[in-house]
C-alpha cells in the first residue's frame, strides 16, 4: 500500500495508483487523478463517474457493455471521454479497483 | 406433499439433488429435477479435445446416470418462471408448481452479440471451445491446420472459467511444438482485461509464462466486431488484430429463460445474495453456479463448494430459520500451461491467489502459483473426481467449502476487488 496526497488529501492507493478506499475519494482528488491521466474533467465524466460508483457500491461487476447500456454514454463516447483504456482511467478516476480477473 | 423444483441438471443442479435427497424426507417433499438435454457434459474437458487429450466420448455421460433414486427428472425446456404464481411453465405447455425453486441453468455462449461473429466463417476459421460442438470442430479444425496466425480472444467479462483461455493459448504452444510446426504458428492472446494477469502475485509470478512460450499480448481489446472475410478484429478505440485461425469466447450469458421470467441482469445473470445464495427475486428462490450473478468465478469447483452451504440454507428455510450467510466466494482451480504442468490456485472474494502449499499446509503435494507436474496430474484426476463424487454431491476429503489461510504466503492485507 502506498500513500499519495492529491488535493491536499492523504489517501491510500495500491502499486497501479488505484485508490483503496473509496470513502477517501472526493472530486477535487478525481480531478487530480484525471489530470494524471491526461483527462480534464467536464459534466459528462462526471456523469459516467457517479454511474460507475454507484455500480461499484451495488457490488456489480463493470463491463465496456454494461457502460454502454447504461444509458447514461454509448461505446462510442465512453472512449471519446476516456481514451484508450477507458474502463481502467475512468474506474481510477472514480477511485475503484481497477476491473480485475481471477488471477 | 411440498415440492422442490431445480431447474438444469448440469454440474449444480445435480449436486443439488443428490445433496437434497440424502438431507430431505422423502415423505414430506418430492424433487423433481428439470432439464432439456440427454448428456451431461464435463466441460472442463473441452478445454483438452482440441488438442485430441480427451476424446468426445470421454465429456460425456448420459444425464440420468447421476440423478438419484426419488428425484424425478422432466426432460424438457423450460420456459419461464412465474415467480408470483410460484410455477414454472415448460416448453410441451405443463406447468410445474413449487414451494422451493433452485435456478441451476448455468451460463452459455452468446456469439450474435458481437457483431459478425457468426456467419459463414463461424467454425470454419472462427471458433469457440466452450461447447461440445465447438471443441470437437475445432479439434477437426486443428489436425491438419498448416499455420499461420492463432488468435485466442476473449470478447467480455465475466466468463466462466476465466482461466481457460490462457490455458488454450499454453496448450496450444505445447501442442504446435509436439507437431514440430511450432515455427509456422505465431500465437497471439488478446483480452478486454490489462494483461495476462491482473492480481499482483499472480502478476509477479507468472509473467514470465507468456515470453518463455513466445506468446504476443494484446491487452485493453474491446471487441465491437468480427470481419470475416477481412480476418480481422477490430476494437471500440480503432485497434485491429488479424487471424488466420481466431478462437474466441464470445460473450457468456445466462439463459433466454431468465429475462423472459422478468428477471436476471444485463446478461441474464441472476440477481443473488453472495453470501446466502438466496435470489433478491423472492424468498422461495435460490440460485447456484454459473446462473447467479455473484462476484465469485463460474466454476464447477465454486459450484461444488456453494452446494455444500445452499444445502444447508435450504434446510434452514425449511426449519423457518435464519439463513446462514457465509459463502466466501471459494475457489479452486487448475491451470494448465503446457507440457505436462499446472499451476494450481485457491482463492475467494478477498483474498487473491498466493503461492504456498494445499491441501495440508507445508506438506502439499500440490503447489500453488507453482508450475509442477503434480499440479498437471491434478487437474487430469479432476475429471474422475467430477464424475464419481463432486456431482454426486459427495464431500472431498480435506478441502472445505470455506477457504483456508494456511499454508498460504499471503504479503499484505487482504484485498477486496470483485473477480469475473
Ligand atoms: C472450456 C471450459 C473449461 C472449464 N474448466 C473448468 C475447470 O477446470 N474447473 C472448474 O471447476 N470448472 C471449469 N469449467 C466451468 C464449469 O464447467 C462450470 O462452471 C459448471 O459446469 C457450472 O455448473 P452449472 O450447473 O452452474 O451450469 P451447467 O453445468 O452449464 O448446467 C446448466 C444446465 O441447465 C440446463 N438448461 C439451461 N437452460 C435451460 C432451459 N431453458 N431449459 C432446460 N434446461 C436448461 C442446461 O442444459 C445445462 O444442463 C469449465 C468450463 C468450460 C466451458
Amino acid at each position: 500500500m502506498i500513500e499519495k496526497t492529491y488535493a491536499g488529501i492523504c489517501v491510500s492507493c495500491n502499486e497501479e495508483g488505484y485508490l483503496t478506499d473509496l470513502s477517501q475519494w472526493n472530486r477535487q482528488i478525481g480531478t487530480e487523478i484525471a489530470k494524471e491521466e491526461g483527462i480534464e474533467m467536464s459534466d459528462r465524466h462526471w456523469e459516467v463517474v457517479n454511474y460507475i460508483q454507484d455500480q461499484f457500491k451495488k457490488e456489480v461487476p463493470l463491463t465496456i457493455r454494461k457502460i454502454g447500456k447504461s444509458g447514461v454514454v454509448d461505446i462510442k463516447e465512453f472512449y471519446a471521454l476516456f481514451p484508450e483504456g477507458p474502463l481502467k482511467k475512468a474506474s481510477r478516476i472514480s477511485g475503484i479497483p481497477k476491473p480485475v480477473g481471477c488471477i | 406433499m411440498k415440492h422442490l423444483l431445480i431447474l438444469g441438471a448440469g454440474t449444480s443442479g445435480t449436486m443439488m439433488a443428490n445433496h437434497l435427497r440424502r438431507e430431505i424426507s422423502p415423505e414430506e417433499w418430492a424433487i423433481t429435477i428439470v432439464d432439456k438435454e440427454e448428456t451431461h457434459y464435463y466441460q472442463p474437458g473441452f478445454l483438452f479435445v482440441p488438442f485430441d487429450i480427451y476424446k468426445p466420448k470421454q465429456v460425456k455421460k448420459s444425464i440420468d446416470k447421476f440423478i438419484p433414486k426419488g428425484v424425478q427428472l422432466v426432460r424438457e425446456k423450460i420456459d419461464r418462471i412465474d415467480k408470483d404464481q410460484n410455477l414454472v411453465r415448460l416448453q410441451n405447455g405443463r406447468e410445474i408448481a413449487y414451494d422451493i425453486l433452485i435456478i441451476a441453468t448455468g451460463t452459455d455462449i452468446a456469439p450474435q452479440e458481437i457483431e459478425g461473429m457468426e456467419g459463414d466463417h463461424w467454425h470454419k476459421d472462427v471458433f469457440d471451445f466452450y461447447t461440445y460442438t465447438g471443441s470437437k470442430n475445432l479439434r477437426n479444425k486443428l489436425k491438419d491446420w498448416e499455420g499461420g496466425k492463432l488468435v485466442v480472444h476473449i470478447c467480455e467479462m465475466p466468463i466462466k472459467c476465466p482461466v481457460a483461455p490462457l490455458e488454450f493459448a499454453f496448450l496450444a504452444d505445447s501442442f504446435f511444438i509436439h507437431k514440430g510446426m511450432r515455427d509456422k504458428v505465431d500465437i497471439t492472446f488478446v483480452t478486454p482485461l490489462d494483461g495476462a494477469f491482473t492480481k499482483p502475485t499472480a502478476s509477479k509470478e507468472l509473467a514470465y509464462l507468456l515470453d518463455e512460450k513466445n506468446i504476443h499480448l494484446v491487452p485493453n481489446f474491446n471487441i465491437e466486431r468480427v470481419d470475416g472475410e477481412g480476418k480481422k478484429i477490430h476494437d471500440y478505440g480503432g485497434k485491429e488484430v488479424e487471424y488466420d485461425l481466431l478462437v474466441t469466447v464470445p460473450t457468456n450469458m445466462g439463459d433466454p429463460m431468465i429475462e423472459r421470467s422478468g428477471f436476471g441482469d444485463d446478461l441474464n445473470f441472476v440477481p443473488t445474495n453472495k453470501a446466502t445464495l438466496q435470489t433478491q427475486v423472492k424468498e422461495n428462490i435460490f440460485a447456484i453456479g454459473d446462473a447467479t450473478n455473484i462476484p465469485a468465478s463460474k466454476a464447477g469447483s465454486v459450484a461444488h463448494f456453494e452446494a455444500e452451504i445452499l444445502t444447508e440454507n435450504i434446510l434452514r428455510y425449511i426449519r423457518g430459520e435464519e439463513l446462514k450467510a457465509h459463502f466466501d466466494g471459494h475457489a479452486n482451480c487448475f491451470i494448465e500451461t503446457g507440457h505436462g504442468k499446472a499451476l494450481l490456485i485457491d482463492f475467494n472474494y478477498t483474498h487473491e491467489p498466493v503461492t504456498g502449499s494445499f491441501p495440508l499446509p507445508g506438506v502439499g503435494p500440490l503447489r500453488l502459483l507453482k508450475e509442477t507436474h503434480m499440479n498437471h496430474l491434478g487437474k487430469l484426476a479432476f475429471r474422475w473426481i467430477y464424475w464419481n463424487m463432486l456431482i454426486k454431491g459427495k464431500h472431498i476429503p480435506l478441502v472445505s467449502s470455506e477457504m483456508s489461510t494456511a499454508g498460504k504466503n499471503y504479503e499484505e492485507e487482504a484485498e477486496t476487488s470483485p473477480t469475473s
